[in-house]
This record gives C-alpha cells, sequence and structure tokens, in this order.
C-alpha cells in the first residue's frame, strides 16, 4: 500500500483531465437560438402537426415518414384536421421551412446534433 | 495476468512499438477510406468484395484451424496437447478480431454495423457469421484465460468451463461452414457454387492454421524458455500433411466436375485463374505458386524424413501457409468475380492504400497475439520454474 | 414482417421510437376531445397505380440501334441523378445497354441473326420474385416490397456490405465507392440523390407510381417497353406475353426476373 501517493495522484490527474471539458466551457454557454420563420411558414400558421409537438418530435415524425415512403409505398400524411400532405423533406417541409440556414441549422448546431439528411436529400429544392 | 504483458526484454518492447506504429498507419489510411469511401481500394462494380474479404476468409480458417488441438486434447485426451491447446486458443482470438477488423474495413457504411442487429435477418448468411465470429471469440476468451488462469494457481480449470469446451469444437467447424456459406449459396456465381466448398475451406483452414501454429512453437522453443514439445509439433505435422492433401484433393474434385462436365459456366472461372480469360490473366501466376506451394508442402510433411527434421518442416509450414493464402484469399476472390454476371472480364488488383490498411489489420492481429502468447509463455515458465 | 410496423398502425405517428410516452401524451394534448380525437394517419396517394407484381417487357425489335436506347437511358439517369463517372470501378448504372451474349450469356449462339447480334438490350433490375439479393441483405435494407413486388433499396439503412451485390446474378446493382454528388451532371431538385458507401440500383420508378406516372424509361420508350401488372390478365404486359415469345435473363437459376423480351 505504499503506491498511495502515486494512486491519488493519477486520480487527480484524471478527474482533471475528465472533467476538463466542463470547466474549460464554464460560463461560455451561447445563447438559445430563436426560431425564424419565413413568411410562407408564418401565413400557414400551423405545422403537419402542433407546433409543440413538433418542436419536440419532428425526427421522429421524419424517420416515421421515411419509413412509410421508402418501405410501405404510402406517401400522403393525412393529420389530426385530416389536413394531406405528401411525406416528403424536401419538397414539402422545406416548402415552407425554406430558410434551412436559420430554420434548421442554428438549433441543430446549438444542440450539437449533426443529422445527415442533406448529404442525399435537396437543401433547397427551389435552387435559390 | 495481464501484468505479465507489462514485462519483456527490449525486443519485445520495440516489436510491440512496431506494431503499434504499423496499426497508426493502417488506422490513418482507414481513416482516409472512412473520408472518401471505398474508392481508394480497387475494388469495383463487378469485383465488389476484395482484400479485406479475401483476408477475412482466410482468417476464419486460421481460427477454426486452433480447434486441430484443442479436439485432440479434450475429447480424445491427447494429454500431449495440454501444454499448447492455450496457443491454439491465442491465436484463434488473434485471427477473430483481425477477421471483425476486416468486416469493418470492408463496410461502406461501418457507423451503422450495429443495424445488423438492430434489424436482425435470419435468412441472410452474414448475419449467423456475425453470431459464429462473436460467439467464438468470446468461447475462445472464456476458456483460454481461465485454463492459463488455473494453470498458473496450479489448479485444474473450473467445472463449468466443461460445456464451453465442447460447445466451442462444433464452433469452430460452425464458423468456416457458415463464411463458405456466404459464397457457395450464391446463385450464377459458379465457381463457388459447389457443395464441397465449406469442406475445402475446413480442409486448407486445417492445413493453415496447424502449420501457422507450429511456425510458432518453434519461434517460441527458439526465443523463450518455455518448450511446447517435439512430439506436440510432430502431432500437429500429421495434421498438416492430411489436411492438406485433403485440400488439394479437393480442388481437383473441382476441377474433375467442371472440366469433365464441360459446362462453360464452371469452367471460365477456373481457365481465368490458372491460363487467363480473353486476354486477362493477372491471377495466372500467383495460382500456379500457390500450386506449387501447396504440393511442395505435401512432399515436406507427408515425407516422414522431411517432417521429423523440423528444419524442413520449417519450409512446409512455411509454403502451406502461403500457398492456402493465394489460393483461399485471392483466388476464390478474384476466381469468383471473373468474369463477371455478364460474361465480361474486369480484373481486380488490390491498391497501395488497401494493402496498407490491410497491414494495420494484420499488425493488430500480430499485437494480439504477441500480447496473449507472452502472457500464456510467462506463465508457463513460471509454473515449469 | 416488422412488428414495429403493426405498433405503429395502432399508436399512430407519435408512437415511434423512444420518445414514445412523452410523445403520446403531446398528441393527446392536441386533441380537441382525448380519447376520441382523430390519429394522424399514413395512405396512398390518390393518383397511385398499383399492382401485385410489376412487370416489364422490351420489345428489342423497336430498340434496333444505340439511339434507340440512349434517350431511356438519359430520362433515368436524369430523373433518379444517377452519377457519371469516367472511372469504370466506380460506375452507377440503373439501366444499361449491352450485347445480347453479355444480357444472355446462357441463350448466345456463335452464329446468331445479325439484328440480334448488333441490337442494344437494355438491361436492369429484374426485380425478381424470388430475388437473392433480398436473401443476402443482413439489415433488410434491401426488400422486395409486399403491395407490388418492386425490390427496393432502402438508402437509410444499407450499411455497405456489398452481399447484394455479389448476390445478384445480373450485375444489377451499383455501389458508391465515393460521394456521387460531384459527377451529377444537372441535380433533379424533386429527388433525392445517394451518399457515398451505399448500394443503389433501378428501383422501378416507385416514385413515380406512387403519383400515377409510368416509369420514365417506359415512357421515354415510345411504346418499345410495356409495363403493367403481371397477375392482371388484362394488363399490357400479359397482352403481350400472350401475343409474342418473351425470354428472361437465366431463368434456370430460379429467380423468376420480372423483365421480358421480345427478340
Amino acid at each position: 500500500m505504499n503506491d498511495k501517493n502515486k494512486i491519488i495522484a493519477g486520480l487527480i490527474v484524471f478527474l482533471a483531465l475528465f472533467t476538463f471539458p466542463v470547466w474549460y466551457n464554464l460560463g461560455k454557454a451561447a445563447p438559445a437560438p430563436e426560431v425564424i420563420l419565413t413568411e410562407k411558414a408564418k401565413e400557414a400558421k400551423v405545422c403537419v402537426m402542433p407546433t409543440e409537438y413538433m418542436r419536440a418530435n419532428h425526427m421522429q415524425l421524419l424517420d416515421h415518414w421515411r419509413h412509410e415512403v421508402v418501405r410501405n409505398a404510402k406517401r400522403v400524411f393525412v393529420n389530426a384536421d385530416g389536413k394531406e400532405y405528401t411525406m416528403s423533406l424536401s419538397n414539402t417541409c422545406l416548402d415552407c421551412h425554406s430558410n434551412k440556414a436559420d430554420f434548421c441549422d442554428k438549433c441543430h448546431d446549438y444542440a450539437s446534433v449533426s443529422p445527415y439528411c442533406y448529404e442525399c436529400h435537396i437543401d433547397n429544392p427551389k435552387g435559390e | 495476468m495481464l501484468e505479465l504483458t507489462f514485462k519483456g526484454g527490449k525486443a519485445y518492447y520495440g516489436w510491440v512499438l512496431a506494431l503499434l506504429a504499423t496499426i497508426g498507419a493502417g488506422f490513418a489510411l482507414y481513416l482516409w477510406q472512412l473520408d472518401f469511401g471505398l474508392g481508394i481500394t480497387g475494388m469495383s462494380r463487378d469485383v465488389s468484395w476484395g482484400f479485406y474479404i479475401a483476408n477475412f476468409t482466410y482468417l476464419v480458417g486460421v481460427a477454426a484451424g486452433g480447434v486441430m488441438v484443442v479436439l485432440p486434447y479434450y475429447l480424445h485426451d491427447y494429454k500431449a496437447y495440454g501444454r499448447i491447446t492455450v496457443l491454439g486458443e491465442f491465436l484463434a482470438i488473434a485471427a477473430i478480431v483481425m477477421c471483425l477488423s476486416f468486416i469493418i474495413a470492408d463496410l461502406g457504411q461501418p457507423m451503422r454495423a450495429l443495424n445488423v442487429l438492430l434489424y436482425p435477418t435470419p435468412n441472410s448468411i452474414l448475419f449467423w457469421d456475425m453470431i459464429v465470429l462473436n460467439g467464438y471469440l468470446f468461447l475462445n476468451l472464456v476458456i483460454g484465460w481461465n485454463v492459463l488462469e488455473a494453470e498458473r494457481n496450479g489448479t485444474k480449470y473450473q467445472q463449468w468451463l466443461k460445456p464451453f469446451i465442447y460447445l466451442s469444437i462444433p464452433w469452430a467447424i460452425s464458423i468456416h461452414t457458415v463464411t463458405a456459406y456466404l459464397y457457395c449459396g450464391m446463385p450464377g456465381r459458379h465457381f463457388w457454387l459447389t457443395a464441397i466448398l465449406a469442406p475445402r475451406f475446413l480442409s486448407s483452414a486445417f492445413a493453415a492454421g496447424p502449420a501457422l501454429l507450429i511456425v510458432m512453437c518453434l519461434f517460441i522453443r527458439k526465443f523463450t524458455n518455455f518448450d511446447p514439445g517435439k512430439e506436440q509439433i510432430q502431432t500437429l505435422a500429421k495434421t498438416v500433411a492430411y489436411a492438406i492433401v485433403i485440400n488439394v484433393f479437393f480442388f481437383l474434385c473441382e476441377i474433375f466436375v467442371a472440366f469433365y462436365s464441360n459446362i462453360p459456366g464452371h469452367m471460365d472461372h477456373i481457365k481465368y485463374l490458372f491460363v487467363g480469360l480473353h486476354g486477362h490473366g493477372v491471377m495466372v501466376p500467383w495460382m500456379w505458386a500457390s500450386m506449387i506451394l501447396m504440393v511442395l508442402g505435401i512432399i515436406l510433411t507427408v515425407n516422414p524424413a522431411t517432417r521429423r527434421n523440423e528444419s524442413t518442416l520449417l519450409v512446409g509450414c512455411l509454403v502451406i501457409i502461403l500457398g492456402t493464402w493465394i489460393d483461399k484469399a485471392l483466388g476464390m476472390i478474384a476466381g469468383g468475380f471473373v468474369p463477371n454476371p455478364l460474361h465480361e472480364v474486369n480484373e481486380y488488383v488490390p491498391t497501395l492504400p488497401e494493402i496498407g490498411i490491410a497491414l494495420g489489420v494484420y499488425a493488430l492481429g500480430a499485437l494480439v497475439l504477441t500480447l496473449f502468447y507472452k502472457m500464456a509463455i510467462s506463465v508457463k515458465e513460471e509454473v515449469r520454474a | 414482417m416488422e412488428s414495429r410496423r403493426s405498433f405503429l398502425k395502432v399508436a399512430g405517428v407519435a408512437a415511434l421510437g423512444l420518445g414514445t410516452t412523452p410523445a403520446l401524451k403531446a398528441v393527446a394534448a392536441s386533441g380537441e376531445a382525448g380519447g376520441g380525437a382523430p390519429q394522424p394517419q399514413v395512405k396512398k396517394g390518390a393518383k397511385a397505380l398499383t399492382a401485385k407484381q410489376w412487370a416489364m417487357v422490351i420489345d428489342t425489335r423497336k430498340l434496333q440501334t444505340a439511339a434507340d436506347v440512349e434517350p431511356l437511358i438519359e430520362a433515368c439517369n436524369k430523373i433518379h441523378n444517377v452519377p457519371h463517372f469516367n472511372n469504370k470501378n466506380h460506375e452507377i448504372k440503373w439501366i444499361w445497354e449491352t450485347e445480347f451474349k453479355h444480357a444472355f450469356p446462357d441463350k448466345s449462339n456463335s452464329f446468331l441473326n445479325e439484328s440480334v447480334e448488333h441490337r442494344p438490350f437494355p438491361v436492369l433490375c429484374n426485380h425478381c420474385e424470388n430475388p437473392p439479393c433480398v436473401r443476402a441483405c443482413p439489415t433488410k435494407a434491401t426488400f422486395k416490397r409486399e403491395s407490388d413486388g418492386i425490390v427496393l433499396m432502402d438508402f437509410h439503412r444499407c450499411i455497405g456490405c456489398r452481399f447484394c451485390m455479389v448476390a445478384c446474378p445480373y450485375g444489377a446493382r451499383s455501389f458508391n465507392f465515393r460521394d456521387p454528388k460531384p459527377f451529377i451532371k444537372e441535380m433533379n431538385r424533386k429527388f433525392p440523390h445517394r451518399m457515398k458507401g451505399v448500394v443503389e440500383k433501378c428501383n422501378f420508378c416507385a416514385e413515380r407510381l406512387a403519383v400515377g406516372e409510368m416509369p420514365a424509361c417506359v415512357e421515354a420508350s415510345q411504346g418499345a417497353i410495356a409495363f403493367g401488372d403481371l397477375y392482371d390478365p388484362h394488363s399490357p404486359v400479359r397482352e403481350l406475353l400472350k401475343e409474342n415469345f418473351t425470354i428472361r435473363r437465366k431463368q434456370v437459376l430460379g429467380t423468376e426476373p420480372s423483365v421480358y423480351y421480345i427478340v
């Protein structure tokens, strides 16, 4: 047990390194980004599902959409109000939310998520 | 027991560092591949599997070959092998680590590899390959480790290990059978569409695996204080001799069926390998070299005088390792994919980065083998001291 | 096929994945009357074309020269953002032309009639009834769609193991050996492209059938290619099969290709 000092020193070094990201970033938190809507989106007032739901679960909804379109040949989404939408990220979502940089990227960057949807799906379907 | 891997001389540490450097270089190349895509390899639309899967196939054989010491010891109570079973098991561990690494290196989207678990698909042979390979790794880790530890403590291994040991024997056969099924269940790939592909794989495995083990034993005797034993090496040599003869026999059976039946689909792939097809023949010298090496291996291991002489036996084992590697790794892939399903000839040659990544994987396997063997031999030296 | 799917049908859109409980609550809260509130649904489009097994009959007599075949290949490539690589190893092909002896290596005679010998044969995925590629795929990323028999790719799921390419006896599959984006001449903004590391192939224009359109190559073929339901005795495909002798590629393998050729 004469290694006590070495063990304690090792533990301290480990803890320091392990918690480095926390104290390095202390007090540097960026403010949460504001969601910016396009005129078209503002006009529409509602999304395919209630805003609260979309904010929390849009990724699950998109996952569900892609599953139904790709695997089950179902391409039309009917929401609770009976309104129909084509299930397409590029052609439906981005039709209203054509400001991907402001609407999608800012929040994704803030949350440190990098979905790779746009490696294949067009991010500006209107070619603007 | 892990602490034993830290105690070594300069040569040992030098070797480990060299391996780590090679692994690092291979990994750097792999990062490039990850960024660019598999386009940095020589694979193509027509030859969609290449050097990675070729080496994977060969190494599954090396892993399965370990059973050739486990089976006589545990099933037939052949006591002499008690000294070296752990060497067979640890060789299998290193080989499986390389197999799994080669599979990962070959994936186009490796970060999605766990989809195989998320969407289990029993009709796919790859699904079963994943199960048998990981199972075999687990079995050998558990068995090898515990048996070695018991030896160190001067006790008999735990009773609960017995079922795992017995299970590991058919399991070894299964890993290579399933790997053969990856190939031989493909309609329209006539070179592989043969019921003796799994037996062929096994015979070549039972030649190459024990041959590699003999090389290891000779090395260990020369450079450590542990002698794996003359009898052990001689018995292994007989296994190698039988297996390599059977392997060449199986190959000749394939030749007979293809050429006596005279079915073009069956002949063309073999023609491509041995004489070239439509002017393409990059494999020709390799395949003949493989045949010559395997025949030389037969002569050296079957003939009692050259088998008993450990110098000629070593040469015999080395030529068998190389010959079966060319036959099963390079030939199996190239022969199966050329000509392609539309009967067009597009050849495959691995690129330098591809070979570099493969060397990195081999270095990883060598490192695993070095550490495990270091541990095993240290225990054996300790016990015998 | 997937328990997940039936579960979805019951629970509605919110029940997918890990966020099940909060998501369900969110939907319930948004409904006007709680339990009786209408649930979101998914369905086929009103104009969607359906079949038990889509099939194709290619009348190669009407496609005598490369100039006859190229427009339909071009139409497919353009619509599906198929890249063009100069490096032959990296080629991506959905539908392409080849000679009779390559399309039908087991049916080729040493002495063929000249017209057939020099005719360009369009070849593509056969959307087999017993597809070996589907058998081989370890993740169900390639699957035979039960509703209409199309053999499809789920690019989101493909791990790029290329087992399906090994399994396909028709060489119909291509792998993205590198990022295809820079090699797509003119991007069709209505259709996604692919990423490196996944396998792709002809999809029988599933996206066009879903909105009531015929496949692009069929449309561009000016009547040389017929498309319809193999199991509808009155479909254009069956009419042609009744009147003409047809062949399929490598029938002996038992894959039951859905692409028929009139020679």
